[in-house]
């Protein structure tokens, strides 16, 4: 009977679920630390995330900007690439997408300028990603350290092109003039006040169904095209792509400029939808959350659905704790959000061995008991 | 009847207490925190005295991304809570939608401008205490080459960097003004180390007063000044103490002053929506002078740094503000 393994479902639903639970457990510990209730905390997550139309909406909002950088990050883990560059190419990505919009706003509606935005910061952010990649598949650079350095430089580049080119003449703060109404996504509260429903203000918009496409997209090339398996099969086992006639290093610089092309649909989310013109510091650490989300959700984009959902309820929640309860400090949520990666991603294969245990020893007296 | 009265005064003194109650202000940090040993930790101190002083709890909420400054303000403002201070230029933006949904909130904002009927919009004339210290940096220079450490290089800190260098030659024709900036992500304005390296090239470039700009990050850098036996000059609060003998002075930049009065006038009922620009006249901008620094302004010094914030105030010298044209002509 002990060569018996745990069925899928049990693998990919209910392990996550667990390790989530302990790291809840553990981060109501440290609640508990400094004073405050952890049942409190937990109620003001959970209703400032799915409690009321706006909660919801932010939620969303950020499900949608996870989405996007853990398929990112997920498809470059697929061909064994660690991409942490998500930051740097979502930010120059938003660029792409802002410059587009901005010389094309006063001409086009935002449905008609939507394709070229997505071009163009696609083109952006995987030219970010594409001197990494080309580093990493033909000078041996290791990809880890070059993505890490292109965040910096993104970071610096926005900064400059921000204070002296882009700024809006006159304007205090470091960021482009607005776009034009007419070109900006439509926001849900739009969508639904279209069919005659009143929901509350939040950032959401179009974007998430960009999101959704961009999963299906990444589902069909992964599993369904000879590039995904290519890209798999130098995941699995570099030597034997080579030796079946792969060319590896091509696929390597592609993936990434995949991966580069959907951190930067951030830029569509944060610079087309909600700021509605280029800032500084927009991505928010998206990219490196999606390294969180690609880790949890198994590199699936089923599981990088919900793994983001989670996380987003987490970032929503979280400021709905630091805003109800100003003694429990913004950190707090930092540590909630470490935790759970901690669990799901570092020790993911921890609670196994007893969890199976378990579940041969339940599934064993059932089959006894049906003998 | 006496019962009856009993009840009644009870009930009166219940509903003053509950209206005492009633005033609940409310800040909005932005990105970086109240813990950011600048700007935003400047306004915390000046809550936090507010707070001691009356008594009076506020709202606080610490943005970390730019999509939570709308919400935040628009969830105070939902709370009822009144007045609400918005912090920083980039919640400009922020505010202005907010504050057309909520006309009888009270707003106000540091270092923007927003031009509603119920927003206080209070900005500093940082070029202004800038131009003074720069003044005070080349008199003191004995190498005519007199230096500058920005936090991130955003037009804000340009301003200060405008009015230090348009104060120096004000004060010395020939001097050479060298500019640094620590960065370009808001690590930059709490990143010591790389200040102190900056300000080391600096005198190795043979400047010898440098006036840092840039939040935590200055701590570097007057550590720097003090091992080379150099110069240094602390921004925003009077950061004379730290180290006597090389902090040749401070611009101060009272941001606690803005944000406590702007809980205090409000609930003696004085507080007005409009423009609060402050300048040297005013006193939102300084430069400080103290036991610490006594031994290092020469009379001369003295005498000419407070002719030229006569003539500031009085208009007869025009200190250049970088953000007017994104321009200087100093640099």
């Amino acid at each position: 009977m002990s060569n018996k393994t745990l069925p899928a479902w049990v693998d990919v639903g209910v392990l996550p679920l667990l390790n989530v639970c302990l790291a809840f457990i553990v981060s109501g510990f440290v609640i508990l630390l400094i004073g405050e209730s952890p049942l409190e905390a937990v109620k003001y997550i959970i209703t400032g995330a799915f409690g009321y139309d706006e909660g919801i909406g932010y939620t969303l909002f950020y499900t949608t900007n996870f989405i996007f950088t853990g398929l990112a990050v997920s498809i470059a883990f697929h061909a064994g690439l660690f991409n942490i560059g998500g930051e740097g190419q979502a930010y120059i990505g938003g660029l792409g997408v802002g410059l587009m919009c901005l010389s094309l706003d006063n001409f086009l509606p935002w449905w008609a300028l939507l394709p070229f935005a997505i071009a163009a910061g696609a083109a952006f952010g995987a030219a970010w990603a594409f001197i990494p990649a080309y580093l990493q598949a033909y000078r041996g650079s290791h990809v880890v350290i070059t993505t890490i350095m292109f965040n910096f430089i993104a970071s610096a580049l926005m900064v400059y092109l921000l204070v002296n080119v882009l700024i809006e003449p006159g304007s205090m703060a470091p960021q482009s003039r607005s776009l034009m109404e007419s070109a900006t996504l439509p926001s849900m509260q739009d969508l639904f006040a279209a069919v005659g429903i009143d929901i509350a203000n939040s950032p959401l918009n179009v974007s998430i169904f960009l999101a959704l496409i961009c999963c299906v997209l990444v589902w069909l090339l992964l599993w369904h095209t000879r590039l995904g398996y290519s890209i798999r099969m130098i995941g699995f086992n570099e030597n034997a792509a080579v030796y079946s006639g792969i060319n590896t290093r091509r696929i390597i610089v592609i993936t990434m400029c995949i991966s580069g092309g959907l951190s930067a649909m951030v830029g569509i989310n944060e610079v087309m939808g909600a700021q509605e013109r280029i800032l500084l510091d927009f991505v928010a650490g998206a990219g490196f959350t999606g390294i969180a989300v690609a880790l949890m959700g198994r590199n699936h984009p089923i599981g990088i659905v919900i793994a983001s959902l989670l996380f987003g309820a987490l970032k929503q929640g979280g400021a709905e704790l630091s805003f109800e309860n100003p003694d429990i400090p913004n950190n707090i949520v930092v540590v909630i959000e470490g935790l759970v990666i901690l669990f799901c991603g570092a020790l993911t294969l921890m609670i196994k061995p007893g969890a199976e245990k378990i579940f041969l020893k339940l599934t064993n007296k059932k089959e006894s008991a049906n003998v | 009847m006496k019962r009856q009265f009993l009840v009644l005064s009870a009930a009166i003194a219940l509903s003053t207490s509950a209206m005492a109650a009633e005033f609940k202000p409310a800040v909005v940090f932005d990105m970086g925190g109240k813990f950011d040993k600048s700007f935003n930790q400047s306004v915390f101190d000046g809550v936090e005295q507010f707070r001691r002083e009356t008594g009076v709890r506020y709202r606080e909420f610490e943005v970390t991304n730019p999509s939570q400054r709308e919400q935040a303000l628009r969830k105070m403002a939902q709370r009822k809570a009144d007045p609400v201070l918005a912090i920083g230029f980039a919640q400009a933006t922020a505010l202005e939608k907010v504050a057309k949904d909520f006309p009888n909130t009270k707003f106000s904002i540091i270092d923007a401008v927003v031009d509603l009927p119920n927003v206080q919009s209070i900005v500093f004339k940082e070029q202004e205490g800038s131009f003074l210290v720069g003044l005070l940096a080349a008199m003191k220079s004995e190498s005519k080459v007199v230096s500058f450490v920005g936090g991130m290089d955003i037009p804000l800190i340009r301003r200060f960097n405008c009015g230090y260098a348009q104060g120096a030659k004000y004060a010395v024709k020939d001097v050479t003004v060298i500019s640094n900036m620590t960065g370009s992500t808001p690590s930059a304005w709490n990143d010591p180390v790389k200040g102190g390296e900056l300000a080391r090239s600096q005198f190795d470039r043979g400047s010898d007063v440098v006036f840092a700009a840039a939040g935590g990050t200055g701590v570097g850098v007057y550590q720097a000044a003090k091992d080379a036996g150099k110069f240094a000059i602390g921004v925003d609060s009077n950061q004379n103490h730290i180290h006597p003998g090389t902090m040749l002075t401070s611009m101060i930049k009272s941001v606690n002053v803005a944000a406590y009065n702007t809980f205090k006038t409000a609930q003696d009922g004085t507080w007005e929506a409009g423009f609060n620009t402050l300048g040297l006249a005013e006193g939102g901008v300084d430069w400080a002078y103290d036991q610490h620094n006594k031994s290092l302004i020469t009379p001369a010094m003295k005498a000419a740094v407070e002719k030229a914030k006569a003539d500031i105030i009085s208009g007869k010298i025009v200190v250049h503000d970088y953000m007017s044209d994104n321009n200087c002509p100093s640099l």
